[in-house]
C-alpha cells in the first residue's frame, strides 16, 4: 500500500492495512526489533534515564527564549559564511530552495533523509523546477524509485519485505538481484555513487544546530548524509525551528539518549557537524552553504497546547511501541508524520479539524510517552486535540448526542439506576450464559467479543443485602 | 486499634457488568478487619468523558464523585483507569478552588486495589480456591499511570497452589481504550488478538488484571474463541479463600 487516499475514511484506511499480508509481516518484525534494541540499549546505560530528563529541561529552557537561541545561530551561520532563510510557510521555503537551485544552475540535488523536506513536499516541488531529486538514504531511495511516501520517521520503508525491495530493483533498475539485504545495499551503493558526483545541490534536514557555534548537526548510519554535504557545490540544511540547541555540552546530551531511541545504537554510525561552507585552504565541503529554518505552524505552538511536540527529536520511538501503528503501519495515517507524534505534529501543521479521525487513533496506553526520549506526553495531548475537536463541533452530531447524554446521565443516579433497569430488559432476547454475542448497534463491539451481560442484580442492588452480611 | 475505613468506588463497568468483583472486594476487605462503606449516589468517574475530549461533562461528573468521597479515609477502586483519573486529573479537572483542594485530598487517598492491598494495608499473602497456572496483564492506566507493576505481582506470586507466569508483552495494550474499541473495532481487535494467542501460549487456566475495560475486552474475546482460558478480576482470584 502507497499513501493513503484521505478521502476514504480512516477507518477503512486502517482496515486495507491490516488486510495487507506483506506489511503486517514488514511491520511485525521491524516494530519488535526496534522495541528490543532500544530496550537493552536504555538498560545497559544507567545514566539515561536522567539524561532524558536533562534533555527535557533543555527543550524546555531552549523553547523559553528560542529567539534569543534562533538569533544567536543566524549570527554563527553567518559569521562562518553560510546564509540563512526563514520560511514561514511550505510554500516559503520550497520557493527559496527552489531560487538556491535555479542560482546555482543545479539540474540534479543529492538528498539525505529529512522529514522536514518530506513536510514541505520538496520533491515535487524541484522535480517541477527541473532539477532531479535523488534520495541517497536507502530506505528513501526504496520509496522514491517505488513513488512512495516515508512509512516511518527513521525507517521509510519499514513497511516493505526485502522480498518485495528485490522485486522494486528488478523492475525499476533493471538487474536481477536476490533477497538479500547486503546485495541489494550493493546494487543501491552503485547506483548512487554516480549520482553524488554528478549533483550540484546537497539537500538535507538536520537533527540539531547547536547555537553558540552555528553548526548543523546530521545524525545518519549510512554515510551518504557526508557526501550529501561534501560532494556538491551547494549545500541547504532545512530545518524546523525548534531543532536548535544551546551548545555542543546540551548537544551531547541528546546524542547520548537519540540513537538509543531510536534504532537502539549508543550511537548512530555518523554524527556530521556541519559549521558553514568550505573555508579557504579546506579541502572538501561545498562552495555555498544555506539553512532554511522552518515555522509551518511550530511558532504559533510556543504558546499552544501542542508545545510539548516541538521538543520531538524524530527518533520514532513512539511509533515502534505503539499498537495502532504496529497493526497499521504508517502509510493508513495519510499524513507525512506517522504514529503517535505524527497526529500531534499533523494537527500542528494542518490544524485540529485535520485530525478529527486520527485523534481517536490510540488507545491511549501511554507506550509512546513511556518510549519518548524527552517523555513528551502524547496522550494528553491527543485528549486536548480531541476536545478542540469536540468543542469547535467538528465530531459527528451523533457522537456529540450520545456523550453529553451520558454525561447529562452520570449526575442523576436514580435515572442511571433506570437506565440499567431498563437495559437489562431490553438485553434479555440477546443474552445467552450471561453474555452477549450479538446485539443490534453494538457491532462493532460484538463482532469480535462477547459482551458482557447487564448484570441481573447490580452492585448497587446488592449493596443493602451486603451491608449486612456478616464476615465470614 | 483504630478501625480502618474504606470507602469502595464501584466504577460504571464494576456495577453494571462485574458487580461480583465489587462483592468480592467487600467480602476480603472485611476478612482483613476493613470497615467498608459504599456511598450511595455514584455513578462513573467521567474517564470516558474525559478521554473522549467531553471535559465540561467530565467536570461535572468529577466534581460530584468528588463530593461523595469528601470523608472517606480511603477510596479503593477495582479499575486501575478509574483510579487514574481520580489521581491525576480530577484536581486539573474541577474548577472551583474549594472543591480543587477537596479532589487534591481525594487523590491522595484512592487506590486501585492491588496498591490499597499491598501498600496501604501491608498484606501479600492470601488464600484463593483457584488452583493451577494464571498470568497477569498490565493495565495500562495502572501500570504506565500509576507506576504500578508490583503490587498485583506481589499479591500473585504468594498465593498457594497458585503457579504465576508472566505473561509475554504482558505491559502491551489489550486494545481496550473505552470508545477506541468501538470507533476502531478492528484495529482493537487485531490487537486483542496478538494478546490472547501470547495468553493461551503461557498455558495458565486463568489470566488475572487489575481493570473492568481491560476484562471485558479480553474475556470478551476468549469467549468468543471459545477459549478454556478465564479472565478473572484480582478480587475474584481471592475471594473464597481465607484471608
Amino acid at each position: 500500500m502507497s499513501q493513503a487516499d484521505l478521502s476514504i475514511p480512516f477507518r477503512r484506511r486502517a482496515g486495507r492495512a491490516m488486510e495487507d499480508a506483506f506489511l503486517q509481516e514488514a511491520l511485525t518484525i521491524a516494530t519488535t526489533k526496534f522495541i528490543g534494541l532500544r530496550r537493552e540499549a536504555f538498560d545497559a546505560f544507567p545514566e539515561g534515564e536522567g539524561l532524558r530528563d536533562r534533555a527535557r529541561e533543555i527543550k524546555e529552557a531552549t523553547l523559553q527564549h528560542l529567539d534569543r537561541y534562533l538569533e544567536q545561530l543566524i549570527g554563527n551561520v553567518e559569521r562562518f559564511g553560510g546564509r540563512v532563510h526563514f520560511a514561514t510557510t511550505a510554500a516559503e521555503a520550497r520557493a527559496v530552495i527552489l531560487e538556491i537551485g535555479r542560482r546555482a544552475g543545479a539540474r540534479m540535488a543529492v538528498k539525505s533523509k529529512s522529514m522536514a523536506t518530506e513536510e514541505i513536499h520538496l520533491n515535487e516541488a524541484l522535480e517541477e523546477a527541473g532539477i532531479v531529486p535523488v534520495e541517497t538514504d536507502l530506505g528513501e531511495y526504496i520509496i522514491q524509485l517505488a513513488h512512495e511516501r516515508p512509512s516511518h520517521i527513521i525507517a521509510p520503508a519499514i513497511h516493505k519485505t526485502k522480498g518485495q525491495i528485490a522485486d522494486l530493483f528488478g523492475k525499476e533498475l533493471k538487474r536481477t538481484v536476490p533477497a538479500d539485504p547486503e546485495a541489494l545495499t550493493q546494487l543501491a551503493r552503485g547506483e548512487l555513487r554516480e549520482k553524488f558526483l554528478q549533483a550540484d545541490l546537497g539537500i538535507t534536514g538536520a537533527n540539531f544546530a547547536v547555537a553558540d557555534t552555528g553548526t548543523v548537526v546530521l545524525v545518519t548510519n549510512e554515510g551518504n548524509g557526508r557526501m550529501v554535504t561534501s560532494l556538491p557545490r551547494v549545500h541547504v540544511a532545512v530545518m524546523g525551528v525548534e531543532k536548535v540547541v544551546p551548545s555542543m555540552s546540551d548537544l551531547m546530551v541528546f546524542l547520548a539518549i537519540l540513537a538509543k531511541s531510536a534504532t537502539g545504537q549508543k550511537l548512530s554510525v555518523y554524527t556530521t557537524l556541519v559549521q558553514g561552507p568550505r573555508r579557504a585552504g579546506e579541502l572538501e565541503g561545498p562552495e555555498e552553504f544555506h539553512l532554511v529554518l522552518l515555522d509551518n505552524g511550530r511558532v504559533d505552538q510556543l504558546a499552544g497546547p501542542l508545545r510539548e511536540a516541538l521538543y520531538c527529536l524524530r527518533c520514532g520511538a513512539c511509533l515502534n511501541v505503539c499498537p495502532v501503528y504496529r497493526q497499521i503501519g504508517g502509510h493508513a495515517y495519510g499524513h507525512t508524520y506517522p504514529g503517535p507524534i505524527g497526529i500531534l505534529l499533523t494537527a500542528m501543521l494542518n490544524g485540529p479539524a485535520s485530525v478529527k479521525e486520527l485523534a481517536h487513533a490510540s488507545s491511549l496506553c501511554g507506550a509512546c510517552a513511556d518510549a519518548c526520549p524527552v517523555r513528551i506526553d502524547i496522550p494528553r495531548m491527543l485528549i486536548e486535540l480531541r476536545r478542540q475537536v469536540d468543542e469547535k463541533r467538528i465530531a459527528p452530531w451523533i457522537e456529540r448526542v450520545v456523550f453529553e447524554s451520558f454525561g447529562w446521565l452520570l449526575a442523576r443516579p436514580l435515572l442511571y439506576g433506570l437506565a440499567g433497569r431498563i437495559a437489562r430488559v431490553l438485553q434479555r432476547p440477546f443474552v445467552r450464559d450471561g453474555a452477549i454475542r450479538s446485539l443490534p448497534l453494538f457491532g462493532d463491539w460484538t463482532r469480535t467479543r462477547d459482551l458482557p451481560a447487564v448484570a441481573s442484580r447490580t452492585f448497587r442492588e446488592r449493596w443493602n443485602e451486603l451491608e449486612r452480611e456478616t464476615p465470614r | 486499634m483504630t478501625v480502618m475505613r474504606a470507602s469502595l468506588m464501584i466504577t460504571c463497568l464494576g456495577d453494571m457488568f462485574f458487580p461480583e468483583v465489587g462483592v468480592s472486594i467487600v467480602r476480603l476487605l472485611r476478612r482483613l478487619g476493613v470497615t467498608v462503606e459504599f456511598p450511595q449516589g455514584q455513578t462513573c468517574c467521567g474517564l470516558p468523558l474525559f478521554n473522549s475530549g467531553y471535559h465540561a461533562e467530565a467536570r461535572r461528573v468529577a466534581a460530584r464523585t468528588v463530593a461523595l468521597f469528601r470523608d472517606a479515609d480511603h477510596v479503593v477502586v477495582p479499575s486501575g483507569s478509574c483510579a487514574w483519573m481520580v489521581r491525576h486529573e480530577y484536581p486539573g479537572l474541577v474548577g472551583e478552588p474549594e472543591l480543587a483542594r477537596d479532589a487534591l485530598r481525594l487523590a491522595a487517598r484512592v487506590y486501585e486495589l492491588s496498591q490499597f492491598l499491598v501498600r496501604v494495608l501491608g498484606r501479600s499473602e492470601f488464600h484463593s480456591t483457584v488452583r493451577g497456572r494464571v498470568t497477569y496483564h498490565d493495565s495500562c492506566h495502572l501500570l504506565r499511570g500509576l507506576h504500578e507493576a508490583e503490587s498485583p505481582r506481589e499479591v500473585l506470586r504468594h498465593l498457594a497452589g497458585v503457579e504465576f507466569v508472566e505473561l509475554p508483552g504482558a505491559d502491551e495494550c489489550c486494545g481496550f481504550g473505552g470508545s477506541f474499541a468501538v470507533r476502531l473495532p478492528e484495529v482493537s481487535s487485531q490487537i486483542l488478538e496478538k494478546k490472547l494467542r501470547h495468553v493461551e501460549a503461557t498455558g495458565a487456566a486463568c489470566l488475572v488484571a487489575c481493570d473492568a475495560g481491560c476484562l471485558m475486552q479480553m474475556g470478551g474475546g476468549l469467549r468468543r474463541r471459545g477459549s478454556r482460558v478465564r479472565a478473572l478480576h484480582l478480587a475474584e482470584l481471592l475471594d473464597g479463600g481465607r484471608a
